[in-house]
């Protein structure tokens, strides 16, 4: 943990049905940086993520920019951190443009159909973004799986918060769009954002994230690099598995390979 | 869409209530011209017209348009929350939990059936029922497990209220009992109104005020906690709001069912499916729609009157099969 870091996590425990699914975690992240969550299944990432979002009590410091988050008013707290649930679906058939304009109801724009200059140009930014503005008023409802999931990381885009937090954005989409959502959330990264993903690609995970964190039931195994983090001897420990390695055009290759 | 089509919408709605509310002061054994209704209504006409339109019909008149609001602003705001097209109170046991509390009252014979206490247990029971409900199906609750436990606590409220007409003292008294359950606008007077309006204006200001929040609920409830909505809140002033609506309409008038399913049902698409603007335009069609249920049974010829509970349920459960068949499949997918 360094000055520069903007979130900061310290001694982090949640207790879930009378489990203890993580065990003081501790770690710190600066903005501008994507951030991959990893971890064999049941390691408790998602419940990190949920306690990291403030959607379930945890013992423990969470700071953004210095301020306790538990102690952010929940309208405030929401502008600062987004967060993209596992498989977020939309219930009703309602037009991709007013379901982005959702992330703008932290903002006191609670009516889709009246937003203000702000929020509207938010709305659109966030649409262009994730290459939805031909769509923009298609029903969810009338979109495939890809698409969805697009909007969806669109209407966490629109609140502009510093900090967001996603829970698998690109299980179950085709190769084209797990590149699109990763190398979308790189820009987010670049732009000054802190982004924080969880993926069971570790392929991706290793091309695309700054840093990693690696869960293992409930503790952090590792917290740093691409390259440390996913070295052989961790990948073996953790993840029971061999890795094929290599590199093209100069970006690190990572390929599960063999049960150990 | 727009601003103006739902303004239109809203409109038109308002003017179908106030038309079928002075149908329903000219409807009865004694047929009034609307002319001679609106004469009456201010003051006008003669001493009869006056006593029939003022006295006799506009109390029936008063409770159907509010408890038809009611309940259809109730079926909006469990939709609403449950993200469900096929929520509604009376699927989930409310009205027949509340019908259980106001039995179990007039049986044991604590109080009369003009007393506050009335609507006072049928509003805990009603509040208990759904409690129950959503504590049972639990969190992100799917459709099948909802609806096996409404049944199952309808069903339990039905055993009960049967089990308190079993041990009424009074035969006589069991049998007005039971043609009450049955839901019914006949024979109330300005005393039934005073009796459950205040609590259906506290439960219907609860839920209305709550459209935003529905709003964002369609993303599910966890990105709309991370939006910034108390949806643990939302869930306590929903069941709050219903059960002091729902139980105070059934108090006074028995259960009238299937409103709540049928009318945001057809003002979803109306609204451009927003959750956030279903809530009024439920509330006036459901209005509209149990002013024209009441002024139905007055004008089917029958020997006996026909209730207009009996009238909602007959048109009710047919259009509820009708959903679970456009449901189908995700119902199944819910099953397996």
């Amino acid at each position: 943990m360094s000055e520069a870091d903007y979130f900061v996590v310290d001694g982090l425990c949640v207790s879930l049905g009378g489990k203890l699914r993580v065990k003081d975690v501790s770690f710190g992240l600066p903005r501008g940086c994507l951030t991959a969550l990893v971890g064999p299944s049941g390691a408790g990432k998602t419940t990190l993520l949920r306690a990291l979002a403030g959607l379930i009590p945890s013992e423990g410091r969470i700071t953004a920019g210095g301020e306790e988050v538990s102690k952010i008013p929940v309208r405030q707290r929401a502008r600062r951190l987004s967060y993209v649930p596992q498989g977020e679906a939309v219930h009703w058939p309602l037009p991709v443009r007013d379901v982005v304009a959702l992330g703008r109801y932290p903002h006191g724009a609670p009516d889709p159909q009246r937003l203000g200059i702000t929020d509207a140009d938010a709305v659109a930014r966030a649409l262009h973004e994730v290459d939805l503005m031909p769509l923009q008023d298609r029903r969810v409802t009338e979109l495939s799986g890809g698409e969805r999931r697009r909007v969806a990381i669109a209407r966490a885009l629109a609140t502009e918060a510093p900090i967001l937090l996603a829970d698998e954005p690109i299980a179950s989409l085709d190769p084209y769009f797990q590149l699109a959502v990763m190398a979308l959330l790189q820009r987010q990264a670049r732009a000054g954002a802190l982004v924080l993903v969880i993926t069971h690609d570790i392929g991706l995970a290793a091309r695309f994230a700054d840093c990693i964190l690696m869960l293992s039931e409930g503790r952090l195994a590792a917290c740093g690099p691409p390259s440390a983090v996913l070295a052989p001897p961790r990948l073996a420990d953790v993840f029971s598995i061999d890795a094929y390695r290599s590199s093209h055009d100069a970006q690190p290759v990572l390929v599960p390979w063999a049960m150990r | 869409m727009r601003a103006a089509d739902r303004t239109l919408l809203a409109a038109l709605l308002v003017g179908g209530v106030v038309l079928l509310f002075l149908v329903s002061l000219s409807i009865g054994p004694v047929r009034l011209s609307l002319g001679t209704v609106i004469e009456a209504l201010v003051g006008g006409g003669t001493d009869v017209q006056r006593t029939i339109v003022q006295e006799i019909r506009l109390p029936r008149a008063i409770l159907a348009v509010t408890i038809g609001a009611m309940h259809g602003l109730a079926g909006a705001a469990l939709q609403g929350l449950l993200r469900n097209p096929l929520a509604a109170p009376s699927l989930f046991g409310a009205p027949q939990a509340a019908a259980f509390g106001a039995v179990l009252v007039i049986a044991i014979g604590v109080a009369d059936t003009l007393s506050y206490a009335l609507p006072l247990a049928a509003i805990a029971m009603a509040f208990v029922s759904v409690f129950v409900l959503l504590a049972v199906a639990g969190r992100n609750a799917n459709l099948l497990l909802l609806i096996l436990a409404g049944l199952a606590l309808s069903s339990l409220a039905g055993a009960a209220t049967s089990l308190a007409l079993n041990l009424a003292p009074n035969p006589f008294a069991s049998l007005e009992i039971s043609f009450w359950l049955l839901g019914s606008l006949e024979d109330r007077s300005f005393h039934h109104v005073t009796l459950a309006l205040p609590f259906m204006a506290v439960g219907a200001a609860l839920l209305m005020m709550r459209g935003e929040a529905f709003r964002v609920l369609s993303l599910g409830e966890e990105a709309a906690q991370s939006l910034g909505v108390d949806v643990g809140h939302l869930r306590l002033q929903v069941i709050l709001g219903v059960a002091l609506g729902v139980g105070a309409a059934v108090a006074v008038s028995g259960t009238i069912g299937f409103i709540g399913l049928i009318v945001p049902h057809l003002m979803r698409p109306l609204v451009g499916y927003d959750p956030g603007r279903l809530l009024l335009p439920s509330a006036l069609a459901g209005g509209a729609l149990l002013l024209a249920a009441d002024v139905a049974v007055r004008l089917i010829p029958s020997t006996t009157g026909i209730k207009v509970g009996v009238l909602t349920a007959l048109i009710g459960v047919p259009f509820f099969l009708y959903l679970v068949v456009r449901q189908r499949r995700s119902l199944t997918g819910s099953l397996a």
